[in-house]
């Protein structure tokens, strides 16, 4: 029983690295799982209005609120059009604008973070107030808001989410920060007399950014939640564009008698909800994170 | 024959490491513990001790689980037992001490309510009779009027004071066995050593057993009967503790006793080589072998077995334990350290005064700091080239605010600092230039915490590199190569992450880095304080030949005084941030000594079972220093009157060049008190 090889570890290059959590993250069901959901919907946003059996804004009167059947797979709604058709195209608007509002989310919330962290004191105090206080604003009501004023297009909407879903990750990173900038070798660092920007580059980011990717995971399962509300409500995106929020609106009405045409996107939803957030999660195990924020479903 | 309380029966313990292995921790242990006897496990971290002591109550760590063995209490295996059952065993018969357990009481709940838990919870104690019984423990562990002390919460006590609650808290069940798993580590050493006399005197009352585990043969040696040393998750040696400690029959025991400094004896002890072997690594052959003196061919490949030798009633693993039989005691070679102090004066700290105090708004406006009574005051050290300066001192003593000081980290409210009697070091970072940053480094006391997990050891050590030499490609790697091989490190390391490193050889690459801007002045905190007893030896001698190659100046923060007797040319005591006594080692280690560094020097546990700690003061620690008169007055046993309150005491200089600052004659302080 040899066990050497342990402590003779290589340094690896960094596609290793990412190859190793990835096999890590699917070697656990509840990550294998996350992470095939996830890739099934990411794949079908890719390919889905190439495979799409009809178009997604056709509208048939003579077609109304068929059931599904050989043709028509997941029927047809009030219009008259494919619901299978939708709902393939449903997820492309969602996944899409999130993604970028996570990033977005990411980029400031990481960097605020990690800079009220650092500088500490009154500064730090004064920025977390003025965070707070502008997050204790129903988001919902400020998303309205701005939308109303600002329209929905895509360049609205991906900067909105992305600052109203930054406030966790600014907690996330500033705990993180808090708790590296005590360790001696920031100590180290700081009497050698390295700059604040090496600091941050090379002990800080290293060291938090395993917290943060996890926590900017987590934000994405929320936003996309939020995001489909928004088109719920008739803020997100704009019809005749298929999404699944949008549909699930449409549809409510007609549950009792056309139960197809709401299930379809409610499962196209809910899936993807829970695949990122499986995968969040055997992420966050796989870097050996414990995560204490808790999914939304 | 005594009776056996517990027995301990072939007790192996592991996990499965990632591929599915069984990795053991603990291997083939058997041993009993008698009633009434204190036994002491000894061994570096990671030999397995804890795990030991915590199957003794049933317990085995998550992650762990027993691959065989038992642990036979009362005559049923607590290892088999079920929860419900061992409810009622743990805290009533087996009590168990875990370190840190003062800082383990909760915090926002009054003394004497949490030991009338611990009653209701283990005893079968009415109400009024429980009242009766919580003065009863509080005085049984002598804390001073119990009855205030009941009422106060965990954070008014001294962490002394806690460590005696926690022990009240164990007594309260009248357990027959007392497991105590390192219970003095991390408090200071005057408190230690009267925490260990309360233990003697508790064991010697209540005939209460207790395992007590640490890695301190100093400790140890207070308090055992018995001494179990394990290396590796085996046991070694096990004997009557006075046989283990002045005969040891086993290399590993014998090694290490050599490696321990000693107050008696000036000057570096030999080290030993190596580190423990990780779990699961050992194959065939004895665990020790890499590091034994007396190893022979067939320890390679054939595993000793643990031998019982009846007439010294002890029981030693190793094939050639009779090489060591014949050494009637152990030889403790030290080499005398060189002062290669030079006459030029490096640094220079006058007056130095450093406040922590929240300074109000106008003095922050004004860049200025105002305190009346400031942590550190009045520092005047005279620093040579080529020197190494201890500054010795308890716990919040200053000892690190003035590190910081040096390096800049920490403003300076009063004083300064002069480099090489040429320049003023600014006490802002931000003003010094590279090169000042350069001259001073620092080495921590914890490695784990001042290398950058994230980093390579080659990125750790190039980080000076690239900052004060602007080394790049082939010269940097070279460069690092040359640090390694100087801290006995491979060229192989430098693609190691720090969690690949053992304990010595993460602070070797520390010291590897703090040499790589080639300072003139290296800051040393406690530089061996989170290191095993087999492995500090080493890094000493290595900071010593550094020093010699290359002339560095070294001030050392220490707590521990036989460390610092070794390494260390002049000391400097400190109490409450003000400077009680300097002066060269040899002398501050001998009388007259300031009242302070007498406390000290008694408290100093030895792993000799004939040299008992003094207790001379109280282990009360004080919030702050007082406002006016000499700082140790709330503790000496030798005060003189109203002066030592009003006046602050004079420096008073002794024939051997050692300066004491006392109102007491130093004719008077030659007078040894015990
Ligand atoms: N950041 C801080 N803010 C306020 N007070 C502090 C701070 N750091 C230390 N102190 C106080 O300053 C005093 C000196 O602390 P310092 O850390 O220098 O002691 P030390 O001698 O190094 O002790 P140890 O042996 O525990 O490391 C203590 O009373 C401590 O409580
Ligand atoms: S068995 Fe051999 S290697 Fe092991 S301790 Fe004894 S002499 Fe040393
Ligand atoms: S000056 Fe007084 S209180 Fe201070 S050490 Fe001397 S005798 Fe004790
Ligand atoms: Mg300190």
């Amino acid at each position: 029983m040899k066990l050497d090889n342990i402590y003779q570890e290589e340094k690896k290059s960094n596609f290793a690295k990412v190859a190793e959590i990835i096999i890590t993250m699917a070697s656990r069901p509840s990550g294998f799982i996350g992470l095939s959901i996830l890739i099934f919907h990411v794949v079908l946003a890719f390919i889905s209005p190439y495979i799409a059996p009809y178009d997604f804004k056709a509208i048939n009167p003579t077609l109304m609120l068929q059931a599904p059947s050989a043709e028509y797979w997941f029927g047809t709604d009030d219009l008259g059009r494919d619901v299978f058709t939708r709902t393939i195209l449903g997820g492309r608007t969602a996944l899409t604008i999130t993604f970028f509002g996570s990033l977005i989310a990411l980029l400031w919330g990481g960097l605020l973070g990690i800079f009220c962290g650092l500088v500490g004191g009154k500064t730090d105090d004064i920025v977390m107030r003025i965070v707070d206080a502008f997050l204790s604003i129903p988001w919902i009501l400020a998303m309205l808001l701005i939308v109303s004023l600002l329209g929905t297009s895509t360049e609205v909407l991906i900067p909105a989410l992305g600052f109203f879903y930054g406030k966790g990750i600014v907690r996330v990173a500033r705990a993180a920060t808090h708790d590296v900038i005590a360790k001696d070798f920031i100590v180290s660092a700081r009497a050698r007399g390295h700059s604040n920007f090496s600091i941050i580059w090379n002990e800080i980011i290293p060291n938090v950014r395993d917290a943060i990717l996890v926590e900017g995971a987590m934000r994405w399962s929320w936003m996309l939640l939020g995001f489909s509300s928004l088109s719920f409500l008739g803020f997100g995106v704009s019809p005749p564009t298929p999404d699944w929020g949008l549909m699930i609106s449409n549809a409510r009405g007609l549950m009792s008698f056309a139960y197809w045409s709401v299930i379809a996107p409610i499962v196209g939803l809910s899936s993807l909800i829970i695949g990122i957030n499986l995968t969040a999660d055997a992420f966050a195990k796989a870097l050996g994170i414990d995560r204490s924020t808790k999914a939304p479903v | 024959m005594t009776e056996i309380i517990q027995k301990v029966k072939n007790l192996s313990i592991g996990f499965k490491s990632k591929k599915g292995e069984e990795i053991l921790i603990l291997r083939n242990i058997t041993t009993n513990i008698k009633k009434g006897e204190t036994v002491g496990i000894v061994g570096e971290s990671g030999s397995g001790k804890s795990t030991l002591a915590l199957a003794m109550m049933g317990y085995v760590k998550h992650g762990l689980y027993t691959i065989g063995g038992e642990c036979e209490f009362n005559s049923s295996n607590l290892l088999k037992m079920k929860n419900r059952d061992l409810e009622k065993i743990r805290g009533r018969k087996i009590a168990m001490i875990p370190q840190n357990a003062g800082q383990a009481l909760t915090p926002n709940l009054k003394i004497g309510y949490q030991i009338d838990e611990a009653l209701q919870l283990h005893s079968d104690l009415k109400e009024e009779e429980r009242e009766q019984k919580i003065s009863e423990l509080l005085n049984k562990v002598r804390l001073p009027s119990p009855e205030t002390i009941a009422l106060r919460y965990p954070h008014e006590l001294s962490g002394g004071q806690q460590q005696r609650v926690a022990v009240a808290m164990a007594l309260a069940g009248t357990p027959d066995l007392l497991l105590l798993d390192e219970p003095t580590t991390g408090l200071d050493v005057t408190t230690q050593a009267h925490v260990l006399e309360l233990l003697n005197f508790i064991a010697k009352d209540t005939g209460t057993s207790m395992v007590y585990v640490s890695h301190d043969l100093g400790a140890i040696a207070q308090v055992s009967d018995r001494i179990i040393v394990m290396y590796s998750g085996e046991i070694v040696l096990e004997g009557p503790s006075r046989d283990i400690l002045k005969r040891p029959i086993h290399p590993y025991t014998h090694g290490l006793l050599k490696s321990i400094p000693k107050l008696s004896l000036a000057g570096l002890p030999e080290s030993m080589p190596g580190s423990q072997p990780q779990p699961g690594i050992i194959q065939g052959g004895c665990s020790f072998f890499d590091r034994c003196n007396f190893s022979e061919e067939k320890c390679k490949n054939n595993s000793p077995q643990l031998e019982y030798l009846k007439e010294l009633n002890t029981r030693v693993r190793c094939f050639n334990y009779e090489k060591l039989l014949k050494e009637s005691q152990i030889n403790q070679n030290v080499k005398k350290i060189k002062n290669n102090s030079k006459d030029k004066e490096i640094l220079n700290l006058s007056e130095v005064s450093i406040s922590y105090a929240k300074q109000k708004l106008l003095d922050q406006i004004f860049n200025r700091i105002s305190d009346d009574n400031p942590t550190v005051k009045d520092i005047n050290i005279n620093i040579k080239k080529g020197e190494t300066i201890a500054l010795v001192g308890e716990s919040g003593s200053g000892k690190s605010t003035i590190l910081k000081s040096i390096a800049g980290l920490l403003r300076t409210k009063d004083g300064f600092i002069r480099f090489e009697e040429r320049r003023n070091l600014s006490s802002d970072l931000k003003e010094r230039d590279p090169n000042d940053l350069r001259i001073i480094q620092l080495i921590f006391q914890n490695p784990d915490e001042s290398l950058n997990p994230n980093h390579t050891v080659e990125e750790i050590i190039a980080q000076p590199l690239k900052l004060y030499f602007g080394l790049k490609g082939k010269e940097l790697k070279k460069n690092i190569i040359d640090l390694l091989q100087k801290v006995r490190l491979g060229e192989f390391y430098m693609s190691r992450y720090p969690r690949q490193l053992s304990g010595g050889e993460k602070q070797r690459v520390a010291v590897a880095r703090a040499f790589a801007a080639k300072p003139d002045i290296i800051l040393c905190d406690e530089v061996t304080s989170a290191l095993d007893v087999s492995v500090q030896a080493a890094v000493l001698n290595l900071l010593q030949q550094l020093k010699e190659d290359f002339g560095t100046t070294y001030i050392f923060v220490s707590h521990d005084l036989a460390v610092v007797r070794a390494i260390s040319d002049r000391v400097a005591v400190l109490y409450q941030g003000r400077l009680c006594e300097v002066g060269p080692s040899n002398h501050v280690y001998k009388f007259p000594s300031h009242p302070y560094t007498e406390v000290l020097l008694g408290a100093v546990l030895e792993p000799d079972p004939d040299i008992k700690p003094k207790l001379v003061a109280e282990d009360i620690v004080e919030e702050r220093p007082p406002e006016k008169g000499c700082s140790f007055q709330g503790r000496c046993s030798r005060i003189v009157g109203d002066i030592c309150k009003k006046e602050i005491p004079p420096w008073q200089l002794t024939d051997s060049g050692n300066a004491i600052r006392c109102h007491i004659p130093i004719k008077e302080l030659q007078k040894e008190q015990f």
